[in-house]
C-alpha cells in the first residue's frame, strides 16, 4: 500500500498550507526529579497509602521478613502452584511449589496455576502504581496476567515520586523496544451501573509487598 | 438506525425515562470524582498547558511525526500500513487476518474501529470480531450501539444486563443481581478465548514517534489479553493519536485516566514497542487511519478537535449530554466534543445540527484536559453551516435581509417600530409558531423612546447647563 502512503501523506502536507504555528511546549508542571530522587520514608508511605486505595493489600517488610510474609499470604490466598519470572531472585516460598518461567511457560499452563511472584522495575508513589519492564524479576507479560492471584515485591529504592520520574526511568527500556505494563491496583470494571467490580480479566487479587532496602 | 438529525433524535431518547435516568446518574457521579482527583494535583494547570501545546505541535508538524513513527515501528519488528478511509482500513485488517485463516478475532474497545464499522466488514469476510470489554460485549450480545465513550453500556441498568447475560453467554444459568456475577459471568465467557483466538485487533490511545512505542490505557485487563496471548496484533490507529516524544507521555498519563474515571491511575496501561522476542505477539500491524482527519486538520479553527484524547469529561460535563445521552448525537463521537468532531469528520453536510447541539455554556473547555475550545469550534461550525449549506433564500435569510434594510434607514425604522405595536400579540405568535412554542414574546412599548423625546415639554433655558 505504498500509493496509499504517499498519497496520504501529500493530504496532511496539503492541510497544514499554510503552515499551522509549531508552539513550543511549556513544561511548568513538576518534571522529572522535582519531588527529590524516592525512596525516602515518606515517597514510600504515600504509594503504600496510594495503593490500599486501589484495594490491594500492602505489607512493608523487611528483607528478613518477606519470606515469612510471602508464605503467609499464599496461604491466606489458597495458592500452592506459583509461577515466577525466569530471571527473578531465589525467592523461596514455604508450602509453595514456585514454577520458573524457564522454559518459558505457555497460556494455559500459566492458567492452571494459582497465582505468581513477581518484582517490578520501578513503583511511582502519587499513583500507587506498579511498573513491570519484562526482564529481570518484571518477567514476561503473560505471567503477571494470565495467573488470578499477583503477590509483586517492590523494593523500597525502587519507588519514584511521581509519572515524570518513571517516564524519565523507563527511557532506556522504550529505546530497547521492551514492553513497559503499568498496574494500578487489581482489574477492575464500573461498566455496569457505575459499581466497582474488582477483577474481571486481569488477577483479581493484588498483594504489594515493600521491602525496605 | 437511520440517521435524523439530533433535533429529532434528542426528542426520541428524552422520551426514554430510564437512559435519563442511568445517563444522569453516571454523569454526576464520574463528575465528582474527577473533580476531586483533579484537586489534588498541585500542577494540573500547567499539565493542560503543555498537554494542548504537545498536541498542537504534533498536528503542525503530523507528516513529519508520521513518517518518524513509521521508521521507529518498522525498525522495532512491525508492518506500518496506511489507510485513506474506512473501507482502505478494513480491506488491510481483513486481508491480514484472512492470511492466517483466524475465523474469529479478539478485540479491545476502540473507537476508531466502531468508526469504520470494522466489525460488520469482517463479518461480511466470514470473520467474527469478539468484543473483550465488558460494555462492548453487552452493546454486541444486544445488538446495541455505545452511548458513552468511556462507559458505552450505561444506558442499560443490571435488570438488562442480567437478562442479555443469562439467555446468551450463561446460556440460561440464573447469575443473580450483583455486577460481580455478572462480570464474572464475562469473564468465564472470554477466558477461552484469550487463550485460543490467535489474532487481536485494537485501537491506540498513544503513538511516540520517536520511540515507535504504542500505548492502550483500560480497566478489566482484556486489553492486556488482546494485546499479550495472541500471535499476531493489528492496530487501527487515528492519525492524529501520535506524540512526538516519549517524554510527552508522562503528561497524558497524568491527564487521561483522572479526566476520564476519575482515578489517579486506570488499573493498566500497556506501552509496547513493535514486536519483542519471546514476549507478546510476534507479528505486529500498525494501521494509520485518515477517514476525514485531513479534512479536519486542514480547517485552521476546527483542527483542535483533533487533540481530543476521548476522556469523555466533556460529556459528564454537558447539560446536554447529561440529559439527551449519547446515543441523539447519532455517531461513535458523542456529547460536546462529537458535536465538533463528527460533523467535520462526516462532511458537515451529513451532520448539519450538531453543531447546535450545545448551549454554550463552556463547561466543556473547562473540563477538557488539552483545552479544545470546543464552544468556539462550535460556533465556527455553525457559521460553516450557514455559508457553506444553508440556501441563501431561507426564511432566516430573506428575514435578516430585511432587518438590515429596515435599520439602515430612520423612516423604514419608525414605521416598523408602529407596525409592530399593531401586530404585537397573536399576529407575531402565529408568524413565529417555532419560537413562541417555548417562550413569551418581549412586550413592545406603547411608545418609542423617539416619541418620548419629541413630546416632552420644551424645558427652560436656565436648566439646561450644568450647576456652577
Amino acid at each position: 500500500m505504498s500509493g496509499g502512503r504517499e498519497a496520504m501523506l501529500a493530504r496532511v502536507r496539503a492541510a497544514l498550507v499554510p503552515a499551522a504555528e509549531v508552539p513550543e511546549i511549556p513544561r511548568a508542571y513538576r518534571q522529572a526529579g522535582a519531588l527529590g530522587t524516592g525512596g525516602d520514608s515518606a515517597t514510600v508511605k504515600l504509594f503504600c497509602d496510594r495503593v490500599a486505595d486501589y484495594r490491594a493489600t500492602v505489607k512493608r517488610v523487611t528483607a528478613e521478613e518477606l519470606p515469612g510474609a510471602l508464605t503467609a499470604a499464599c496461604a491466606q490466598r489458597g495458592a500452592r502452584r506459583v509461577a515466577m519470572p525466569a530471571d527473578a531472585p531465589p525467592w523461596a516460598v514455604e508450602g509453595v511449589e514456585l514454577v520458573r518461567d524457564n522454559p518459558a511457560l505457555s497460556p494455559r499452563q500459566l492458567d492452571e496455576l494459582d497465582g505468581v511472584l513477581s518484582g517490578c522495575a520501578l513503583a511511582i508513589a502519587e499513583t500507587g502504581t506498579i511498573v513491570l519492564d519484562a526482564i529481570g524479576a518484571s518477567g514476561r507479560r503473560a505471567l503477571t496476567l494470565v495467573p488470578d492471584y499477583h503477590l509483586c515485591v517492590v523494593r523500597s529504592a525502587d519507588i519514584v515520586p511521581s509519572v515524570p520520574d518513571a517516564v524519565a526511568a523507563l527511557a532506556p527500556a522504550a529505546a530497547e523496544g521492551r514492553p513497559i505494563t503499568f498496574i494500578s491496583g487489581p482489574s477492575a470494571t464500573v461498566d455496569i451501573e457505575l459499581v466497582r467490580v474488582e477483577g474481571v480479566h486481569g488477577p483479581r487479587t493484588l498483594d504489594v509487598f515493600v521491602v525496605d532496602s | 438506525m437511520s440517521k435524523t438529525g439530533f433535533p429529532a433524535a434528542a426528542r426520541r431518547e428524552l422520551a426514554d425515562a430510564q437512559m435519563r435516568r442511568n445517563v444522569g446518574k453516571a454523569t454526576s457521579t464520574i463528575r465528582a470524582r474527577r473533580a476531586a482527583r483533579v484537586a489534588e494535583v498541585p500542577d494540573w494547570e500547567a499539565l493542560r498547558d503543555a498537554g494542548a501545546a504537545i498536541k498542537a505541535r504534533a498536528m503542525a508538524t503530523l507528516p513529519e511525526q508520521l513518517e518518524r513513527l513509521e521508521a521507529s515501528v518498522t525498525r522495532a519488528g512491525g508492518q506500518v500500513h496506511w489507510a485513506h478511509d474506512a473501507a482502505e482500513c478494513n480491506a488491510i485488517v481483513s486481508g491480514i487476518v484472512r492470511g492466517h485463516g483466524a475465523p474469529e478475532v479478539i478485540k479491545v474497545k476502540s473507537l476508531a474501529t466502531d468508526e469504520i464499522g470494522m466489525n460488520d466488514a469482517l463479518a461480511k469476510d466470514g470473520v467474527a470480531a469478539i468484543e473483550t470489554d465488558l460494555a462492548e460485549l453487552i452493546n454486541q450480545l444486544g445488538h446495541d450501539t455505545s452511548s458513552h465513550i468511556l462507559v458505552p453500556a450505561i444506558h442499560r441498568n443490571r435488570a438488562e444486563i442480567k437478562q442479555l447475560f443469562e439467555r446468551t453467554v450463561a446460556r440460561g444459568e440464573d447469575l443473580g443481581w450483583e455486577p460481580k456475577a455478572l462480570a464474572e459471568a464475562a469473564r468465564c465467557h472470554l477466558r477461552e478465548k484469550f487463550l485460543s483466538v490467535p489474532v487481536a485487533t485494537s485501537g491506540a490511545n498513544f503513538a511516540v514517534a520517536e520511540t515507535g512505542t504504542i500505548g492502550v490505557v483500560e480497566s478489566e485487563g482484556n486489553g492486556r489479553m488482546c494485546l499479550t496471548l495472541p500471535q499476531v496484533l493489528i492496530t487501527v490507529m487515528g492519525i492524529e493519536k501520535v506524540l512526538p516524544e516519549w517524554r510527552d507521555l508522562e503528561v497524558f498519563v497524568q491527564l487521561l485516566p483522572r479526566s476520564a474515571t476519575g482515578e489517579r491511575m486506570n488499573p493498566y496501561t500497556s506501552l509496547w514497542t513493535g514486536v519483542h522476542a519471546g514476549d507478546g505477539p510476534q507479528e505486529f500491524h500498525l494501521v494509520l487511519l485518515d477517514n476525514g482527519r485531513t479534512d479536519v486538520l486542514a480547517d485552521e479553527v476546527g483542527r483542535s478537535a483533533l487533540h481530543c484524547i476521548r476522556c469523555s469529561a466533556c460529556l459528564n460535563s454537558c447539560p446536554v449530554y447529561s440529559r439527551v445521552g449519547g446515543h441523539a448525537y447519532e455517531s461513535v463521537y458523542p456529547g460536546p466534543i462529537g458535536a465538533i468532531l463528527t460533523p467535520q469528520l462526516r462532511g458537515l453536510e451529513n451532520a448539519p445540527t450538531l453543531p447546535y447541539a450545545s448551549s454554550l455554556c463552556g463547561a466543556c473547555y473547562e473540563f477538557c484536559p488539552v483545552k479544545i475550545n470546543i464552544p468556539s469550534v462550535l460556533l465556527h461550525l455553525r457559521g460553516r453551516v450557514v455559508r457553506e449549506y444553508k440556501s441563501k433564500r431561507s426564511p432566516e435569510a430573506l428575514a435578516m435581509e430585511t432587518i438590515g434594510r429596515v435599520f439602515a434607514s430612520q423612516g423604514l425604522y419608525e414605521r416598523a417600530q408602529k407596525l409592530a405595536r399593531l401586530g404585537h400579540g397573536p399576529i407575531m405568535a402565529a408568524a413565529l409558531p417555532g419560537w413562541t412554542s417555548m417562550r413569551g414574546l418581549p412586550e413592545v412599548p406603547q411608545q418609542t423612546f423617539r416619541e418620548w423625546w419629541r413630546s416632552r415639554p420644551p424645558e427652560p433655558a436656565d436648566a439646561a447647563g450644568p450647576a456652577s
